[in-house]
């Protein structure tokens, strides 16, 4: 059995709370979607032919898609309790409360927020 | 401590470890802290006065790589969480060690890149954009040191036999562990936001 193979069943995990959570082999997998992905967001920022919203949507969808795979799969929130789920999202949704909120004072206040499109 | 002694601390009332709790707390309010960061950034960003503009200073390939580095350390994060969940404390110290010096690399890109910035005229005080972006990635490259310090902790603790019994060990290094990925996924968004994301001019 190599390293990689390691921990993929429970007479290996000496805690069985963490007997479900991914193999090494699985969290390879992962950290490699992740660099094509990051290579992809790199390689679309210097393409010359997109407009610029086609570039932010598919900028944002692969940074939401690296986003999820790192919070479910290394911080094991697929394997987890829900509850921590709900914290954590609980906060990243107050977060954009509070980008929301922040972009209201600057229209509320008077002009055009600056850096969107002003 | 005894192993008794360790797993009844862990009943409690939620049938969830309070500490793993806490730290997702702690992790959900530092959403709002980097949320209000990144925001700020945002607006600011494009009300260049003096200075240069973020299009004009950014190395996107030097950046790339810096962020291909974190992403990385995150992979031997979980593979140090692996390792002692197989009770293989040598493992543990070699991937704790991998993703400090991983952690370094990126610490010392910020500092190269800070320099540069500020040799080519972005400094602290030189425009909004200027405020906003150093004490934005300066944050960040905080709370990376801060990962870094823990994790050189960790291998100390480990070496010290303080990570015994294994299973108690997985808890601390699964902690950190969730602190580091957290502040790998902010700069999954920082990197897309500020540095991808184009700007005016």
């Amino acid at each position: 059995m190599t390293d990689l193979d390691a921990g993929t069943s429970m007479e290996h995990v000496v805690d069985p709370h963490m007997a479900d959570h991914p193999s090494p082999r699985k969290y390879v997998n992962v950290a490699i979607i992740l660099a094509i992905l990051t290579a992809i967001e790199v390689a679309a920022s210097y393409i010359t032919g997109l407009s610029e919203t086609t570039l932010i949507v598919t900028l944002m969808l692969l940074a939401l898609v690296k986003f999820a795979m790192v919070g479910l799969y290394f911080m094991h929130l697929k394997f987890d309790s829900r509850t921590f789920r709900r914290f954590f999202v609980t906060g990243i949704i107050l977060a954009l409360l509070v980008f929301g909120a922040v972009l209201w004072l600057f229209f509320a206040l008077g002009g055009p927020a600056p850096g969107l499109g002003a | 401590m005894s192993t008794h002694e360790a797993t009844v601390e862990h009943h409690t009332s939620t049938g969830l470890d309070n500490t793993k709790l806490a730290m997702w707390a702690f992790l959900g309010s530092e959403c709002l802290f980097f949320g209000s960061l990144i925001s700020t950034y945002l607006l600011y960003r494009n009300r260049v006065v003096t200075g240069p503009t973020p299009h004009e200073i950014y190395d996107i390939p030097f950046t790339s790589v810096s962020s291909f580095v974190l992403l990385m350390s995150s992979l031997t994060m979980v593979l140090a969480l692996a390792a002692i969940q197989r009770g293989d404390h040598r493992g543990l110290r070699i991937w704790l060690l991998a993703t400090a010096f991983l952690g370094l690399s990126f610490i010392g890109g910020q500092v190269y890149e800070f320099s540069t910035f500020v040799e080519e005229g972005l400094k602290l005080s030189t425009s909004t954009f200027g405020s906003s972006f150093f004490v934005l990635t300066g944050f960040h490259g905080a709370h990376v040191t801060v990962g870094i310090l823990m994790l050189l902790a960790l291998v100390g603790f480990s070496w010290a036999g303080r990570l015994e019994p294994a299973s108690e060990g997985a808890r601390k290094v699964e902690l950190i562990g969730l602190y580091w990925h957290f502040v790998d996924i902010v700069w999954i968004v920082i990197f897309t936001v500020i540095y991808l994301v184009p700007t005016k001019g």
